[in-house]
């Protein structure tokens, strides 16, 4: 097989960007900002969780700052708790939970599977507003003094103990909740009512039904979320007792509400990603995602079982030892859907032609790091180990793993292998991948030495620690400076390529979904007219022979 | 252009469906567009389900561990207005059905008399919740806002409600304090349902408005159909808080 990539593939050299796209056809802030197309509102989207995404990051880089020495020296310990709740905040609710459906997924999906747009454009505009308001809400109530809870909201630390900002972040949090349901329900509809003549739910791209999943747990979890906060809110403000053991009330039912929400929105976090991965490894190793249909089902059972393994996070919380035993198995099983996705990745791989563009570089990334979080998960759900390890920092390990080692590499292998179809122009090839290489470097060095870290028996969040651990330390901290640079060149190549980059033509990854069928950047309607789909998802064959077909016409 | 463009076919070339002046552009047919709107309605139920969910859990786990805090608690809600509401609120389902109906018809004099009665009855029921409210402020039964548990530890304090539920014996005051679990659930869960209400009742003034001007009875019922589901619902949630927060406690 040829090593060649296929970014040099012939069409690119005389492509043109189209007069006609949804960039072009309308101009001026308003028409953004009113905007019912799909596709400006995920660019609106693009700018704003990006904008997030460096907030959490700085509070990152402060968090390691501080722990480059064991003594609480950079700042008190005070705003060291304020900081490290901020960047939890931020970075869930303000970046992971929107990340790739509202961004990449709101902008194909409509395309994957036919349609003009998403059923309620609308929402969809509303969706943002939301975000935004909540965003604007979040940065407020950090201006004016942040909060100190951690982004769990513990009760009754949240609601007796301390004098921050619980109310405005919780609101925040509340207003996002809706901003993601109304994401979740559009593409739920949408997917079910606007398929196009001969898409059906078996030649769905696997990206579609991996944000049908995480719609679903969207759509399920999130109310729960709302009115768990409501009632931090309701017990700030007006005593009302329900969490309060003084009062009779129970704070494990907070913790019960909090994780019935907060465990499957790991999964709303990593399921999209997931369906990233499933359309980067097939379309850079020219095959078929092997296990097509083990691979659709296994994001809707990480859907189902995700709602019955909450309780894991509570071992230490005095739940009993049957619950424990049950939710420890139901844990376990949550590996198994994801253990597929795994191997099906890599059967994927096995005897198909590989080439190592961007995208598929951070696809490798999301591979190994996630199996490591993942197994990890695996370690933690069995209680004993769980009541050694929790509330150290393997737990910050693992699941940074997950969602910085998974997610944020699934993000960026997204962001990079849509861009030409985004925006009509290819990123530059070989800083993107010296990119990938130092965020993946630059990951192992931050959070590998933290699973050392807490085997050891470090404790998260606290501001110092024993000066043994020193050592360790100064290695997460170099490591978080390589991953900051990792991050910040997307953003400058990213920028640049907007005027610069090579035009990208329509195919340039000659990859089958029907995104890469139309136009790049697409028309506002997507398609000149409804498409029939007469063929399954990754047929390569079939785009052969549509490209022999348009040869010999 | 490009060589290895891929032509895509289009569905229905020559096909020429209607397009009502209602449809939205991006939905092939206007079946499509209000069989995806109406999904969509429903799925925002659920998670309206959900939501409530969590208030019923509550609802469920201290109705265990406070029986008879629970239960006579419960017998200070007054059966007659619970009773009253309940009446007018399956009343005004009926007439925003009717309302749908209407709009169906085409019938715009008969809609906008519906939604007016959906209307009357929808502020009807939350001047009754209002006089319940009142009651319950009145004896100190609002908890976090100085509350007393006189009512429980010595019910012959509280002779009205005493007369009727003369079996209720003194509670101890460590299960007497509960109650106030009982008042916060039932605040909590009435005032969210009431919250409903009213921004029901918003948007059904401004749906009489729109009628007047015709806009529901030209085929495009959508609107009227889907508020009504959402009317419906904030009606079920009633029918499961009051026999749950009023009856289940009487003999």
């Amino acid at each position: 097989m040829s090593t060649a990539t296929i970014v040099s593939l012939p069409d690119q050299s005389t492509a043109r960007i189209p007069r006609m796209n949804f960039m072009s056809k309308e101009k001026g802030l308003l028409s953004w900002l009113l905007t019912g197309d799909h596709k400006r509102i995920a660019m609106l989207y693009l700018v704003s969780i990006t904008f997030f995404f460096f907030i959490g990051g700085a509070m990152a880089g402060l968090i390691r700052l501080e722990l480059l020495t064991p003594q609480s020296d950079l700042m008190a310990t005070d705003t060291y708790n304020k900081v490290f709740s901020m960047h939890g905040i931020v970075m869930i609710f303000f970046f992971l939970v929107p990340s790739v459906p509202a961004t990449i997924g709101n902008f194909l999906i409509p395309i994957m599977i036919g349609a003009k747009d998403l059923a309620l454009p609308k929402i969809n505009l509303l969706s943002w507003y939301l975000y935004m308001a909540a965003g604007m809400l979040g940065l407020y109530a950090m201006a004016t003094g942040g909060v100190d809870t951690g982004w769990t909201f513990t009760t009754p630390l949240s609601t007796h103990y301390l004098n921050t900002n619980v109310i405005t972040t919780g609101l925040a949090i509340f207003i996002a909740g809706f901003s993601s349901i109304f994401t979740g329900l559009n593409f739920i509809v949408t997917i079910h009512k606007m398929r196009c003549p001969g898409m059906t739910w078996f030649r769905l791209p696997l990206f579609v039904w991996s944000n049908y999943a995480a719609s679903i747990l969207m759509v399920l979890g999130t109310p729960v979320l709302a009115i768990t906060l409501v009632l931090v809110v309701l017990e700030r403000t007006a005593g009302i007792g329900v969490f309060d053991p003084a009062k009779g009330g129970d704070p494990l039912l907070f913790q019960h509400l909090f994780w019935f929400y907060s465990h499957p929105a790991v999964y709303i976090m990593i399921l999209p990603g997931m369906g990233v991965i499933s359309e980067t490894v097939s379309t850079f190793s020219r095959k078929r995602v092997f296990g097509y249909t083990a691979v659709a089902f296994s994001s809707v059972a990480i859907a189902v079982f995700g709602f019955f393994v909450w309780a894991h996070h509570m071992f230490i919380m005095g739940i009993s030892n049957y619950s424990m035993l049950v939710f420890s198995l139901l844990t376990m099983l949550v590996a198994v859907p994801s253990a597929i996705k795994i191997f099906n990745w890599a059967f994927t791989l096995y005897k198909g032609s590989i080439t190592f563009e961007t995208p598929m570089l951070y696809s490798f990334g999301f591979m190994g790091l996630f199996t490591i979080g993942g197994l990890t998960g695996v370690f933690l759900a069995s209680s004993g180990t769980d009541i050694h390890l929790t509330e150290t920092y393997f737990i910050v390990a693992h699941f940074h793993f997950v969602m910085v080692g998974g997610m944020l590499m699934a993000f960026l292998a997204g962001v990079h292998f849509w861009w030409p179809k985004m925006t009509g122009r290819m990123y530059p090839e070989k800083i993107s991948q010296l990119a990938a290489l130092v965020t993946f470097i630059g990951f192992n060095f931050t959070f590998f030495p933290q699973f050392i870290l807490g085997t050891l028996g470090m404790p998260r969040r606290y501001a110092t620690y024993p000066p043994e651990f020193q050592v360790l330390n100064v290695f997460s901290t170099a490591g978080a400076t390589i991953l900051g640079v990792g991050y910040l060149l997307p953003i400058l190549y990213l920028t640049w390529s907007l005027k610069y980059g090579e035009i990208a033509g329509d195919n340039p990854w000659q990859a089958t979904g029907l995104e890469w069928q139309i136009q790049s950047p697409p028309l506002t309607e997507n398609f000149p007219a409804i498409p029939i789909m007469d063929h399954e998802a990754y047929d390569y064959e079939w785009l052969e022979g549509q490209k022999e077909k348009v040869a010999s016409v | 252009m490009s060589d290895s463009q891929v032509v895509v076919h289009g569905a229905a070339e020559g096909a020429h469906h209607e397009h009502l002046p209602y449809q939205r552009h991006h939905f092939e047919t206007y079946a499509q567009q209000s069989d995806a709107t109406n999904f969509a309605m429903w799925l925002f139920l659920l998670t309206e389900v959900m939501f409530f969910g969590g208030l019923f859990t509550a609802y469920l786990i201290y109705r265990n561990w406070y029986y008879p805090a629970f239960v006579e608690a419960s017998h200070q809600l007054d059966i007659f207005w619970g009773t009253a509401n309940t009446a007018v609120l399956i009343t005004s389902s009926f007439t925003m059905a009717m309302g749908v109906w209407c709009a169906e018809m085409k019938k715009q004099g008969a809609l906008v008399l519906c939604l007016v009665l959906t209307f009357i009855l929808g502020l009807g029921f939350l001047g009754i919740k209002t006089i319940e409210y009142k009651e319950k402020i009145e004896k100190h039964h609002v908890p976090g806002f100085h509350y007393s548990v006189q009512s429980f530890v010595n019910p012959s304090s509280d002779p009205e409600v005493h007369k009727k539920n003369p079996e209720d014996k003194p509670l101890p005051y460590d299960m007497a304090r509960h109650t106030e679990i009982y008042f916060f659930l039932y605040f909590a869960m009435t005032g969210m349902h009431a919250l409903h209400m009213i921004i029901g009742i918003a948007l059904l003034g401004f749906m009489i408005v729109r009628a007047r001007a015709g806009a529901y009875t030209t085929g495009h019922v959508t609107y009227v159909e889907n508020f009504g589901l959402y009317w419906h619902f904030v009606d079920i949630i009633w029918i499961y808080l009051f026999p749950l927060l009023y009856l289940i406690s009487r003999h």
